[in-house]
């Protein structure tokens, strides 16, 4: 049985909707791997959980297993199945922290409509998984509660903001994970665990219940060790929500089937754009090596590879750095301590209170952003910064628009490079933004994005970035299972905690 | 800080033109928030009407109440405005505990309704045309209250309780264009704007507008120039004007205080200032050292708002008969002069005598209860008219008995003061009372004879022709049935016995 967790979810889904295994004994199976590897901030280990919900894992697949006891059909096809949650969607039964000082034991009213889809679903919630203070940050090392480490390399970073959702995945704590990417957060861990990791289309995963850190580029998605393990939880999670107003009123994109259908490793008539501008200088040589191999891969599986241009894209991360801070400066607003969170009582007013507890309660990175968001707003310098950068954006979503017309799915290198050691670029703040130089365009176009592995360079994994039209996952889902299908599966060393 | 000199207003208006600049708060009576579904009813216990959205919590998001932009239109149709096609909502950044996300969303630059005129009746008759520079949607904020203070202000407060009920509910700000050349009846103008606003609204059934209740809020713009110099002066912005005669006495105070300021060749400094209803004067609140940054952007958290051409005349088909179209109907089918309607609806009687008719009672004697005894009850009881504990159905009624003969007038209106005491229906208080007009022949005449008996030179009197004579008799009668008979009758009976 201590194999259980090294089974996909599709897999542990089988086993449990048949009986074969208890909902409960899986979940018990990851409760004690998590026991096993994930440690502490302080200590060795992975770190991946701020919070282990033992209790009410295991009362939930115990539900699952009464339910299928007197043989009514699964609530969803992944019931049963343990996920570990980013701790940034709301939960009304565990703490939610953001990552941050200033939410530290906050206990939310009420559940994120992911979170309550996946409750519907009858997914197990093993925990809330550690993250960038406020989803800002390429490594995890901006969480309040310290690092996460990189199954494969401990002294590594596992990326981030969304760190502890994919070094969950690698370590074998969970079979399943949910992050959000607002510039990478997603699909950057995911390159540098070896796992995959999904930025749906804007608006395809509610963000109701989801802490924001720039709304309008913020998006849920689904992280798991293979492409229709990820399928599988986007079908969950995904579709409308009415409290959600961004949210598309349409279906979810058919990705399981995509997925299915890619599996069988064919990709004839299939047309494959290389983003000319992405993949140049700035790129480690293993990782354009990796690059290189995956292309080589789709072209045998009779996809047609093309090169494109998106000569726009090279402003992206400028514009993000003024678009996302601006958004953040006035997010962040509502941490005052007046209603929840830190409060740190200094002073006479409320004015001194609120500026005391925010000096306590953010960290560095949100410290700087909020400072860059709220000089990039002010009065006479809008129009050239936040106002500039959204017509990049404009721009930007015009050359995926031209791309579009000349392949189905875009690639690229997901990272310029493989996971950095801890304390590298955390003093470096522009050497750490360079990280999601490749994944952020996605982001300001709304459109869709994923990373699945694409083997190692010197040791470490290296993602490749499959790109698509807003609402086109289903392409973008059969291109990386056919992939993958070529591919062994990368597994990360033993962890020893 | 020293009392501000005060200029004699014919003195300020003999040298100097006013400015003026009026914005309105009007809180939308929608059952829910802006963007949440909370309940928006006044005076419930505090913080019962919350939830994560419109407390702001981690991860809430808002959604457009419809019947709130739907409510927006039609205000902006019926003062003349264009609706936008499309328009974003804004982030408006400060700091304040009152506002859960220290941030209100408000449409800046994109409103969705532009340039009207709203023709405004002054007390001559003439009519003013005041021009509407926009009407937008925001949310409200909560509600502080400072405890320990000697003022109710946030100074020398020992602590503050935020009620955050109020926090969502749906605001539409009217806002005028500048409005230049109103000299001595600025006040006035003023005044004569806020009223036709409110009784716009009302109409328009969007809002209570209850100024008393804060649901119509009035901040008042006002500068001075010297006299035809068209040089436009300092302005400052008085706020907390809380009634129609309020608004007046903040611009003739204003004007006064500018005046007193610039004769001294001093500078009118640009500033909030705060109404003292106590006074009728203006403290300074916070001085606006540069204009404050409030860092607007497009909100990303609501899609654009986009009415459908086809929804705004849909809307425009629902708007009301408007107030003055009303009045200058009302006043043709009743055939009051001008002085008369103005009066009516001064006194606030219109609206009650119109549902009064409507309920059947002939106009003129509709018009006369209320704009007589009934103001004088509501006068003793000091409350405004329409808010008497009676309804125009029951003074429709008492009107009916008296016009069948089962009341006579005195008789009424003992009637009407058991229903504004509480006792019911007039019919119940008919009852409980035994107040019936006494229309039992044998009864009367019995009273009748007796009276005459009592009285026999005036019977004489009346025997000889003199029928003005019975009114003596009638009198008699009349104390001795205690009022409950009849004096049409009484005198016909007069008349037959002494025939």
């Amino acid at each position: 049985m201590t194999d259980l967790i090294r089974l996909s979810a599709a897999e542990l889904a089988e086993k449990i909707h048949s009986r074969e295994v208890s909902a409960v004994e899986v979940a018990q199976a990851h409760l004690d791997r998590i026991e096993a590897v994930d440690g502490s901030a302080d200590g060795p280990g992975v770190h991946a959980f701020l919070h282990v919900a033992s209790e009410a894992a295991l009362e939930s697949a115990s539900l699952v297993d009464a339910s299928l006891a007197v043989g009514t059909a699964p609530a969803s096809p992944l019931a049963g199945v343990p996920l570990a949650l980013k701790d940034v969607f709301t939960t009304i039964d565990m703490p939610t922290t953001a990552g941050s000082k200033i939410l530290e034991g906050w206990r939310p009213p009420y559940d994120a409509t992911l979170t309550a889809r996946l409750r519907a679903a009858g997914v197990t919630i093993l925990g809330k998984t550690n993250m960038d203070e406020f989803a800002m940050g390429s490594s995890t090392e901006y969480s309040a509660y310290g690092a996460t480490h990189n199954p494969w390399d401990l002294t590594r970073v596992p990326g981030g903001s969304g760190g502890g959702s994919a070094a969950a995945l690698a370590a074998f704590e969970a079979p399943l994970s949910i992050g959000t990417d607002t510039g990478g957060s997603i699909r950057q861990p995911a390159a540098f665990t070896g796992t995959v990791g999904v930025k749906p289309t804007y608006g395809g995963v509610s963000r109701y219940g989801l802490i924001a850190c720039a709304s309008s580029l913020d998006q849920g998605g689904p992280c798991a060790r293979t492409v229709l393990d990820a399928a599988l939880l986007h079908e969950v999670i995904g579709g409308h929500d009415p409290l959600d107003s961004t949210s598309i009123d349409a279906p979810v994109p058919a990705v399981v089937a995509a997925a299915r259908e890619g599996a069988n490793g064919d990709l004839s008539g299939l047309r494959v754009g290389v983003v000319r501008e992405m993949g140049g200088e700035g790129y480690q040589p293993g990782v354009r090596a990796s690059f290189d191999g995956a292309l080589r891969q789709l072209e045998k599986l009779g996809a047609e590879i093309v090169e494109v241009s998106c000569p726009h894209f090279e402003y992206g991360l400028a514009a993000y750095y003024l678009i996302l801070p601006s958004e953040v400066s006035s997010n962040l607003a509502r941490f005052d301590a007046m209603r929840y969170g830190l409060r740190v009582d200094e002073g006479a007013s409320a004015e001194a209170v609120m500026a005391a507890t925010r000096e306590a309660g953010f960290g560095p990175e949100v410290k700087r952003r909020i400072i860059l968001g709220t000089y990039a707003l002010s009065s006479g310098y809008y129009d050239a910064y936040y106002g500039q950068a959204q017509k990049v954006r404009t721009l930007i979503s015009r050359d995926f628009a031209a791309a579009f017309a000349q392949a189905d799915v875009l690639v690229s290198p997901t990272t310029p490079t493989t996971a950095f050691p801890i304390g590298d670029k955390v003093d470096d703040p522009l050497a750490m933004y360079l990280n999601d130089l490749a994944t952020i365009p996605t982001n300001l176009a709304g459109t869709a994005g994923m990373s699945v592995p694409s083997g190692l360079a010197d040791g470490l994994p290296v993602g490749l970035q499959i790109m698509a039209p807003a609402l086109g996952e289903a392409v973008m889902y059969r291109v990386a299972a056919a992939y993958e299908s070529t591919r062994e599966p990368l597994v990360a060393p033993e962890v020893k905690a | 800080m020293t009392a501000p000199t005060l200029v004699d207003f014919d003195d300020v208006v003999e040298r100097f033109d006013p400015m003026l600049g009026l914005e309105v708060h009007v809180e939308l009576n929608t059952n829910t928030k802006m963007f949440c579904g909370c309940p928006t009813e006044f005076g419930a216990e505090p913080n019962t009407q919350v939830c994560p959205i419109c407390l702001g919590l981690p991860g809430a998001l808002p959604v457009v109440n419809r019947t709130a932009v739907e409510s927006a239109i039609r205000i902006g149709l019926a003062l003349n405005c264009d609706i936008a096609p499309w328009g974003r909502f804004a982030r408006k950044n400060y700091f304040y505990p009152d506002m859960p996300k220290n941030f209100q969303t408000s449409q800046y630059d994109e409103p969705i309704a532009v340039n009207g005129y709203l023709d405004v009746e002054l007390d001559d008759g003439s009519t003013f045309r005041v021009e509407i520079e926009r009407a937008h949607m925001e949310e409200d904020t909560g509600k502080s209250l400072h405890v320990g203070g000697a003022t109710g202000r946030i100074h020398g407060a020992e602590y503050s309780l935020l009620d955050y009920n109020r926090a969502g509910v749906p605001l539409i700000e009217i806002v005028t264009k500048m409005i230049p050349g109103t000299r001595e009846r600025a006040p006035e103008v003023a005044r004569a704007y806020v009223t036709a606003l409110r009784d716009l609204i009302k109409a328009l059934g969007v809002s209570d507008v209850r100024m008393d209740q804060g649901s119509m809020r009035c901040d008042v713009n006002l500068s001075l120039s010297p006299r035809d110099s068209g040089v436009l002066g300092t302005r400052s912005e008085t706020k907390n004007v809380n009634s129609l005669r309020s608004v007046e006495r903040a611009v003739r105070y204003e004007m006064s205080r500018h005046a007193g300021v610039l004769d001294a060749g001093e500078k009118v400094v640009q500033e909030t200032r705060h109404f003292q209803e106590d006074t009728a004067s203006t403290r300074s609140g916070r001085i606006k050292e540069t204009s404050e940054d409030y860092r607007y952007f497009p909100e990303p958290d609501l899609v654009p708002i986009a009415p459908p051409r086809e929804w705004v005349e849909e809307l425009r088909g629902t708007l009301p008969e408007l107030p003055w179209e009303r009045r200058r109907r009302i006043s043709a089918e009743w055939g009051l002069t001008d002085e008369e309607l103005r009066d009516l609806v001064n006194a606030g009687a219109l609206d009650l005598i119109e549902a009064t008719v409507a309920e059947g009672a002939p106009a003129g004697e509709a018009r006369s209860w209320w704009v007589a005894y009934l103001t004088q009850q509501a006068n003793t009881r000091e409350v405004p008219l329409d808010e008497l504990p009676i309804t125009p159905a029951a003074v429709a009624r008492v009107i009916e008995l008296v016009a069948s003969g089962e009341l006579n007038n005195k008789l009424a209106r003992q009637v009407v003061d058991g229903v504004l005491d509480g006792e019911g229906t007039p019919d119940e208080v008919v009852a409980a009372r035994g107040l019936a007009v006494v229309s039992d022949d044998g009864a009367l005449i019995a009273a009748v004879d007796e009276a005459l008996a009592a009285q026999p030179d005036v019977a004489q009197k009346i025997r000889d022709g003199k029928v003005a004579a019975a009114g003596a008799i009638v009198g008699a009668v009349m104390k001795a049935t205690k009022g409950q008979a009849d004096a049409k009758r009484v005198r016909e009976l007069i008349i037959e016995r002494c025939g």
